[in-house]
């Protein structure tokens, strides 16, 4: 049925084949994506009794529930970022029953600890994404497409002229920009989210150029993650920290950190900033930084597609990005695509920075 | 091409004028000289005219791309630019080696008069020969406009470093229709023949708003005060029996005002002087509107002439006798300018002389200031006496005291994305007034924002979207912004039927409800 009602209106909004027959099994309601068999909610915006966690990032693990199911490496990044919390963590793959329904965790590459949900209840079964993206970063545990007949996907990059360039010249040019301010007894302020983006910056950096200095926020959380992950070694930089010892090395920070005192006290400095937004032109004058790197932690528009593919699935949601834009594109390749609103920042040129 | 492609990037990487200078400098030292030639030409806003429409590059590009049309067309809505846009859609791995500038931009050149099928085989190829950035900076040069933070004036000051050359004289050299293709550096930058040069403008002197203070630091009788005309800048040039117009954007338009062909024999050879088109009929000056028409058309007939016939008023002497005298003080210019104009003034010599004005007190020039509207001048200008003739903006010794402008509180209608550096903001936008129960459009406002509160508007826009027209929002009506502007006159063209000139966002009324507002007719009252 669903392969004749591609044929016939391949253009037009389409009920999924669930709603048609009663109930979906995920419903998006005022306060998150919403299994009413098992009573859980996925990544919700407001606090509920029972909450799946895809990852750490703040918009997506929100305080105010009480209970949270989350990826085993997920589990400390939350409570690092929520405090005390009930919390329990499961391993890729492994299966855990609400009610009948079957959940379980699956690689999305995000950062680490992040995790697609998969949902299975009488045979049919739906993904949601969380974020995702399908480039291997060396810290996260790589994406892993799931079969499914629903994918609830994100779309933060979902337009064609987002195509990422590979991982490997993104740091390599981090690292030459490095050497060559070290050469200029200038230091080098690499800023990124506190949270995945930092400790990939980190896990590519060569230690053999320099010392490597961190800001509060990105030490904490590197902290966090080294009990999974080997990663150089970092120092925090305190009221102790002279400018004389951070010249020519490199600070890792967030971007909130800009103007601020803080990064007066360090000196001599050249700015990079690695983000897919700084694949625009306009994003990158404005931030005003002296470099920048076009470096996601989200998939591309190319990833996307072959992530979509992969599933096998026959209907998508599109939730934060350019949702519209991108279920239209969709619909005209076969799909029944359709867009749902959420609370999920789609992180964009301007909120980066607010993180 | 990689060199260029390189400077461009590294002047987009930072906001600072010393690093942008260096930046120039090293590439006009470093780059062929027929490269630095063209990056000249292209920074001072000279480019080749346009080989194929952008419309035809769209098509390539989605092509290229394998996207359909509308996908397109929304990706360069986000992208805010066109060369952009396309950089990133058709991105393959680069094959072959690029160009350099020159060579790229003469085979840019030979493109425009050939078939189309050729201009598209050259361009794909091209887009695949050169990598993100360069490829950007190709289609920049195909499609024009560089808006990369860089003036003239900071291009002349780093040429000025890597050739040694004074920047002022440099700043003269550049002036006026030139074009690679015809001239080399050699010729017009180090070692220009003065018979090439007859038709050479000087840069204009440009004055700075008035600052706070000025009038407490200032004596009045230093001060050469005068109205500031509402027309049209220029520079008539009379050299060697020929005459030549140039308006304040470097262009000629000696063409468009027939009327002035006579002044090539009444003034004497060797004179050049800055003054302001104005429309002119039966002893009074014209409206601004009526100058506008005169510009718009291509061609000049009688019957506009004679109905919208022009003068020019008079402010300065630049170049009398074949000297420069730029140098001299204001004072001494005007004594030459003020014989010069009685010994030519006669009927029907199309000049006027912009009249000095004498005032014991600050307190007379602010109430002269007030007849502005009465006067069809948009406020005083202040010269010091002693003042030379500058190149370019200079704070100091010229200033303008323009008008208070009007203001209105308008209702924000629509948005759309900015451009540049505001690329994937909504920071162009659309304003409107009541008449009776409906909101009328009055004006388009870019500017007058902070970014934070740039960031604030483009939140709501995105929130608050009713509809959408290709790269435009309709949206909700609920922020009042008090809008300033300079003129109004009546208007059939514009649905309002008033047409204000420069309006822009002066704040924020957060103060302000959408009932609040002004109508079309508060609007109406302010009309001379």
């Amino acid at each position: 049925m669903a392969v004749i009602n591609r044929l016939i209106f391949p253009f037009s909004y389409l009920p999924l084949e669930k709603e048609k027959l009663g109930m979906p099994l995920l419903e998006f309601t005022s306060k998150g994506i919403y299994c009413k068999q098992a009573d859980v909610y996925l990544d919700p915006w407001r606090g509920v009794d029972k909450a799946i966690i895809s990852h750490g990032h703040s918009d997506h693990a929100r305080w105010g529930s009480k209970h949270y199911i989350t990826h085993e490496v997920n589990v400390p990044i939350i409570q690092h970022r929520l405090g005390k919390i009930s919390v329990t963590g499961k391993k890729y793959g492994e299966t855990f029953s609400l009610n009948g329904v079957q959940f379980s965790f699956h690689p999305a590459g995000h950062v680490p600890g992040s995790a697609q949900i998969r949902v299975e209840y009488k045979g049919e079964i739906w993904v949601f994404t969380g974020d995702y993206k399908t480039q291997i970063d060396g810290i996260s545990t790589p994406f892993e497409p799931v079969k499914c007949d629903t994918f609830i996907t994100e779309c933060t990059f979902g337009l064609p002229v987002f195509q990422w360039e590979k991982p490997k010249n993104v740091h390599d040019s981090i690292n030459q920009w490095w050497a060559k301010n070290q050469t200029e007894k200038t230091s080098s302020l690499l800023m990124g989210y506190s949270l995945g983006k930092i400790q990939r910056l980190l896990k590519h950096l060569d230690p053999s150029i320099g010392k490597i200095y961190t800001h509060g926020a990105t030490e904490h959380m590197t902290q966090v993650l080294r009990q999974f992950i080997d990663f150089p070694e970092t120092e925090l930089i305190t009221r102790d920290t002279t400018k004389k010892e951070v010249e020519g090395n490199l600070v890792l920070a967030p971007p909130a950190v800009l103007g601020s005192a803080w990064v007066k006290k360090l000196g001599r400095l050249s700015k990079g900033y690695a983000s897919g937004w700084m694949a625009f032109r306009g994003a990158r004058r404005r931030r005003a930084v002296d470099r920048a790197f076009v470096l996601s932690d989200h998939a591309d528009w190319k990833g996307l597609l072959s992530a979509i593919k992969a599933t096998g699935c026959e209907n998508v949601i599109t939730t934060h990005g350019y949702t519209d834009l991108f279920a239209k594109y969709l619909r005209e390749q076969g799909w029944n695509a359709r867009t749902e609103k959420t609370q999920y920042e789609a992180e964009t040129p301007e909120t980066v920075a607010a993180e | 091409m990689r060199r260029f492609a390189a400077l461009i990037e590294q002047l987009d990487s930072t906001n600072k004028t010393n690093q942008k200078v260096a930046a120039l400098a090293n590439y006009f030292k470093e780059a062929p000289k027929e490269d630095a030639l063209w990056a000249v030409a292209l920074l001072s806003h000279r480019r080749p005219s346009r080989p194929v429409t952008t419309t035809l590059m769209r098509q390539w590009a989605a092509e290229v791309a394998q996207l359909p049309e509308w996908l397109f067309e929304e990706s360069y809505h986000i992208v805010g630019d066109l060369a952009e846009t396309i950089a990133l859609l058709v991105q393959q791995d680069a094959v072959g080696s690029p160009p350099s500038l020159s060579q790229c931009i003469e085979e840019i050149i030979a493109l425009k008069p050939q078939e189309e099928e050729e201009k598209k085989a050259y361009i794909l190829n091209r887009w695949q020969s050169l990598d993100n950035f360069e490829r950007f900076v190709f289609n920049k040069i195909l499609t024009g406009g560089f808006r990369i933070g860089v003036s003239q004036k900071l291009m002349t000051r780093a040429l000025s470093k890597a050739v040694n050359i004074e920047e002022n004289i440099l700043a003269h050299r550049l002036m006026g229709q030139w074009s690679p293709a015809t001239t080399t550096f050699e010729e017009l930058i180090l070692d220009p023949k003065p018979e090439d040069q007859i038709s050479q403008p000087y840069p204009f002197f440009l004055a700075y708003a008035l600052e706070e203070g000025f009038q407490e630091k200032e004596a009045v009788e230093n001060w050469h005060i005068e109205h500031k005309w509402d027309g049209m800048r220029a520079q008539l040039i009379i050299r060697e029996d020929k005459h030549f117009l140039w308006s304040r954007g470097e262009e000629l338009i000696t063409d468009k005002f027939p009327e002035l062909d006579c002044l090539a024999e009444i003034l004497p050879n060797g004179t050049v002087v800055d003054g302001e088109l104005l429309p002119y009929k039966e002893g009074h000056i014209g409206d601004f509107n009526a100058l506008q028409k005169r510009i718009g058309r291509k061609t000049v007939s009688s019957k506009l002439q004679k109905d919208i016939p022009i003068v020019i008023m008079l402010y300065d002497l630049l170049e009398w006798e074949g000297k420069d005298v730029r140098p001299l003080p204001l004072a001494k210019r005007q004594e030459l300018l003020t014989a010069l104009y009685k010994k030519t003034k006669g009927e029907g010599v199309p000049l006027l002389l912009s009249e000095v004005l004498h005032f014991s007190s600050w307190k007379e020039v602010a109430k002269e200031r007030e007849r502005a509207q009465e006067m069809r001048s948009e406020g005083l200008m202040l010269k010091h006496k002693d003042s030379p003739y500058a190149v370019g903006r200079k704070k100091g010794t010229w200033w303008k005291w323009k008008s208070d402008p009007k203001t209105i509180d308008a209702v924000l209608t629509y948005a759309m994305r900015g451009h540049g550096r505001r690329t994937n903001l909504y920071t162009d936008y659309t304003f409107a007034l009541w008449q009776d129960e409906e909101l009328v459009t009055f004006a388009k406002a870019y500017s007058g924002l902070t970014d934070a509160e740039i960031k604030q508007v483009d939140q709501f826009v995105k929130k608050n979207t009713t509809d959408r027209f290709g790269p435009v929002r309709q949206i909700k009506p609920e922020l009042v912004f008090e809008i300033a502007f300079e003129g109004i006159a009546a208007s059939p063209r514009h649905k309002s039927g008033v047409a204000v000139r420069f309006p822009r966002i002066l704040r924020w009324r957060h103060d302000k409800k959408i009932a609040d507002a002004n109508s079309l007719d508060d609007l109406k009252q302010l009309l001379p």
